[in-house]
């Protein structure tokens, strides 16, 4: 069709860089109105448990921070739900009635949410207080529940079932097993542990910040032991995860399996690929480290098993190798490295009773802030980009169902400014509530 | 199950044109408000909208939801084209609710507040008449599936008086529903009298506005007279939205304000349905002269059922706490 507007990229690579741009986007503010719930209702229960004020404040600190990623998780969620419509429409038009139950529920859970929301922030004082404890609780409760909805939803992408498809049509829609297809659960497990991984370090990180400056040790100290609690426990469940999702992909996708690994052959026994450096062309790695058969034992519980490679994969049906690997890479290594920082917090602990007096591992902690969130986005570059070039699994290709309006490149610009912009006032904002902590932090002290 | 699906989806939107639409309402009285009356408009609004917004916003995603699941083909052929009115919308959208929610919670309170009020009052407009806009675009029948040109297939259809007209008359009413909503929250009679004003003002906004549409369905060949005189579901409601109309000016000019919330959220839905009823339950009007309608393309049998039963099971779990939260938040504070 002709247009009018000037091309200046690709409409199909437009539409899927914003969509990728939205979700890595949406997931952070997700995330964290996933998890603050959470530690917010432990700091809660303790105020009210031992009558402490500083719990009070942390509790009342960290809710207005998360009011604000609250706002910003609803509206680019609302963004999303339009948005795969408004770029995948021919993706929608077969795949909503068979993957949308999770959508439906999540409808509920939002709602549930978003009414308990209300409910916490506007309740201190005028509810009850174990009432008002538990809105709090439930905000949590049903922010994991939609979390674990919309991956579920995710994981029908890449684990179709629930219809039958012959001859380009599908049969027998039935939603709900659709929602309960193979990949749901080490998806969604893997998820929320990553979840409270992320946002737990990254809070933790900053109140470690705090902590090395000499401010206010009790506020910085209590709020940091409850994220650091999440963040280490979920640190050291992670990997197991990991591996429980690496064999399931290696069942259900071997494609995105190879190319996580940069598997270009077939091999039995297959080693274990660390870095290197992907060719795409030529199809070869070089400069990574091999450990002889873990591969194997990874995908398939054994260290001698067959590992399927590239070359047993139609050309037209590889994702994009370096991309993928590189990400997995990237995940992994930072999940080793925030596992071992959550093994050496739980050593000092119990050596020494607290952190305080080893500045270097708050400082190992400050360092830690934005990993878990780098491994979280690598992690979904990893699922998604791995399923390419299918939006649906085997089923439908993600270029068939991308929207016939051209200009969409104009859209992505759009929409990255104003993503971008929105993270800048976000940083900002944050950086005052916590510069602001102190003011409010003395004025109710002298009360 | 079918009408069980449909009846939710028309609740969704009703509700998110009554409750979303008196939110985005609030901005555009702010941005009609005299600079010097700004911030105590302000503070009435944020104590009456800041606990339910979040509750309200759901609306929307409820309805879009109920779109993709169980019709697939409006929801893929509104995206389609009205793409161009759909991002704006959502542009508005993002832009209001996070401005709302940085001004409240900015630890420091300086001139960014200038800058939140400003995105907050400007794209509350810009959503409001972009939803119009998109609900005229619906009944136009400007949408043109066969199209091969650009302009043909994503800008006539939704770029044409009668939408616009619809846009500008939903912007109006929207301001009119906050304008009535927040008369009751005022705490002074000084604050009273001024929203009452504020109500009127739109209100005759909305009737003005309101002959537009008609005005431009006749240039565009939108039997929308129709529509409302000849259907009798139509014609009723007509003549009770504007017996409310007679109703509501009565009691504004007498300074009551007992029954006017309920009043201005029933004229409002009359409205709905009058332009509505007619052709229920076609809902997207082509260009062709065809239409898509809710029954043809309902989606599979199971689906249906699921998604029925998710909205049932749902709504027993959230009504109860939805109907206490607003109760709780509208209790006076002594
Ligand atoms: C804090 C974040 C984080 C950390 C430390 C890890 N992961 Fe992860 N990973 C994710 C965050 C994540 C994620 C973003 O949450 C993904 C994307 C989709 C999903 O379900 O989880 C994911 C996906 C994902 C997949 C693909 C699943 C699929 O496509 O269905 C595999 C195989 C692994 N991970 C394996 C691992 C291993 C072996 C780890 C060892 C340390 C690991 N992950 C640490
Ligand atoms: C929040 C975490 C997620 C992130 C960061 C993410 C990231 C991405 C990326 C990077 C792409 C582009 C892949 C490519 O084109 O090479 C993509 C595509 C896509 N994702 Fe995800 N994704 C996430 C979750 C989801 C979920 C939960 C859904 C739906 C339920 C979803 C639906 C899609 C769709 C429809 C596309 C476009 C088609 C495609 O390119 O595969 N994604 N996403
Ligand atoms: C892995 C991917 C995703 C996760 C874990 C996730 C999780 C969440 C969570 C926890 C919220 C609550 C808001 C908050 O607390 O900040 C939220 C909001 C929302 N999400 Fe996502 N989401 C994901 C992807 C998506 C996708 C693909 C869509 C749309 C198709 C979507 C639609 C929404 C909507 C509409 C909201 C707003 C609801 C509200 O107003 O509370 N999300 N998401």
């Amino acid at each position: 069709m002709f247009s009018p507007i000037p091309q200046l990229m690709d409409d199909f690579l437009a539409a899927r860089s914003q969509m990728a741009l939205s979700l890595g986007f949406h997931i952070v503010y997700a995330c964290i109105g996933m998890v603050m719930p959470f530690f917010m209702a432990v700091s809660h229960y303790k105020w009210l448990k031992t009558n402490n004020e500083v719990y009070k404040h942390i509790t009342k600190a960290w809710s207005k921070g998360v009011a604000i990623f609250f706002a910003t998780g609803a509206v680019s969620g609302t963004m999303l739900s339009f948005e795969l419509g408004l770029l995948w429409p021919k993706f929608m038009e077969h795949a909503g009635p068979i993957f949308g139950m999770p959508f439906s529920l999540e409808g509920t859970a939002f709602f549930i949410e978003a009414i308990a929301l209300g409910f916490f922030l506007y309740g201190w004082e005028k509810l009850n207080k174990w009432f008002h404890w538990f809105t709090g609780v439930v905000v949590g409760l049903s922010g994991l529940a939609s979390g674990i909805l919309v991956v579920a939803a995710n994981a029908w992408m890449n684990s179709p079932a629930g219809f039958d498809f012959v001859d380009g049509k599908y049969f027998d829609i039935d939603p709900i097993k659709a929602m309960f297809n193979d990949a749901w659960f080490t998806q969604a497990l893997h998820m929320c542990l990553a979840a409270f991984t992320a946002t737990g370090f990254a809070v933790a990180g900053l109140h470690a910040l705090m902590l090395l400056r000499k401010q206010h040790n009790d506020f910085h100290y209590k709020s940091f032991k409850i994220a650091a609690t999440f963040a280490t426990i979920c640190a050291l469940l992670q990997p197991i995860s990991g591996d429980i999702s690496a064999k399931d992909v290696a069942k259900r996708q071997p494609a995105k399996l190879a190319a996580m690994e940069a598997l270009y052959t077939t091999e039995k026994p297959a080693p274990l690929l660390i870095g290197g450096i992907v060719d795409e062309k030529n199809k070869t790695v070089s400069k990574a480290i091999e450990i002889p058969g873990a591969l194997s034992f990874l995908a398939h519980g054994d260290f001698k098993a067959e590992v399927k490679g590239l070359d047993q994969i139609p050309a037209d049906e590889h994702p994009p190798v370096a991309i993928t690997h590189y990400a997995f890479q990237v995940m992994v290594g930072l999940g080793t490295l925030m596992m071992l920082i959550a093994a050496i917090y739980f050593f000092i602990l119990w050596r020494k009773k607290t952190v305080l007096t080893s500045s270097w591992l708050l400082k190992l902690f400050v360092f830690a802030t934005p990993l878990g969130y780098i491994a979280l986005e690598a992690g979904w570059v990893v699922t998604e980009v791995g399923r390419q070039p299918w939006i649906i699994n085997g089923i439908m290709r993600t270029k068939d169902a991308v929207t016939p309006m051209p200009g969409i490149a104009w859209s992505f610009y759009l929409f990255s400014a104003i993503y971008l912009s929105l993270s800048i006032i976000v940083i900002f904002l944050l950086y005052r509530q916590i510069k602001m902590v102190p003011v409010h932090y003395q004025s109710s002290k002298n009360n | 199950m079918e009408q069980i699906v449909i009846a939710f989806l028309c609740l969704a939107i009703l509700l998110y044109f009554l409750l979303g639409g008196a939110d985005f309402g609030a901005g555009i009285i702010e941005l009609f408000t005299s600079t010097k009356n700004r911030s105590r408009t302000r503070q009435t609004m944020y104590h009456a909208i800041g606990p339910v917004w979040e509750a309200n916003h759901m609306w929307l995603i409820i309805a879009i939801v109920i779109l993709f699941v169980a019709f697939p083909v409006i929801y893929t052929t509104m995206s389609v084209h009205l793409h161009i009115p759909l991002a704006i919308l959502l542009i508005g959208i993002i832009a209001r609710g996070t401005a709302f929610v940085f001004r409240h919670y900015d630890a420091v309170k300086d001139e960014m507040q200038w800058l939140y009020n400003r995105i907050f009052r400007y794209s509350s407009f810009l959503a409001a008449l972009f939803l119009g806009i998109i609900a005229g675009s619906v009944l136009s029948g400007k949408i043109d599936t066969n199209a091969t040109s650009f302009a043909d297939a994503y800008v006539y259809g939704w770029l044409n008086w009668f939408s616009i007209s619809v846009g500008l008359f939903t912007t109006a009413l929207c301001g009119f529903l906050a304008a009535v909503y927040l008369i009751g929250e005022c705490k002074t009679a000084e604050d009273t009298k001024r929203f009452i004003k504020k109500a009127e003002y739109m209100n005759l906004a909305a009737v003005v506005f309101g002959a537009m549409v008609f005005v431009s369905a006749q240039l565009e060949n939108v039997p929308l007279l129709s529509w409302v005189l000849y259907n009798k579901v139509g014609l009723i409601a007509v003549i009770l939205a504007s017996l409310s109309l007679v109703l509501l000016w009565y009691l504004l000019l007498k300074g009551s304000t007992k029954i006017l919330r309920v009043l201005a959220g029933f004229q409002v839905t009359m409205i709905l349905l009058a332009i509505s009823y007619a052709h229920f339950p076609n809902f997207i009007r082509l260009k062709d002269g065809n239409a898509i309608s809710l029954y043809n393309t309902i989606g599979p049998y199971k689906t249906v059922q699921s998604l029925g039963w998710a909205l049932v099971l749902g709504s027993i779990l959230i009504l109860p706490f939805l109907g206490y939260l607003f109760y709780k938040f509208q209790q006076k504070e002594e």
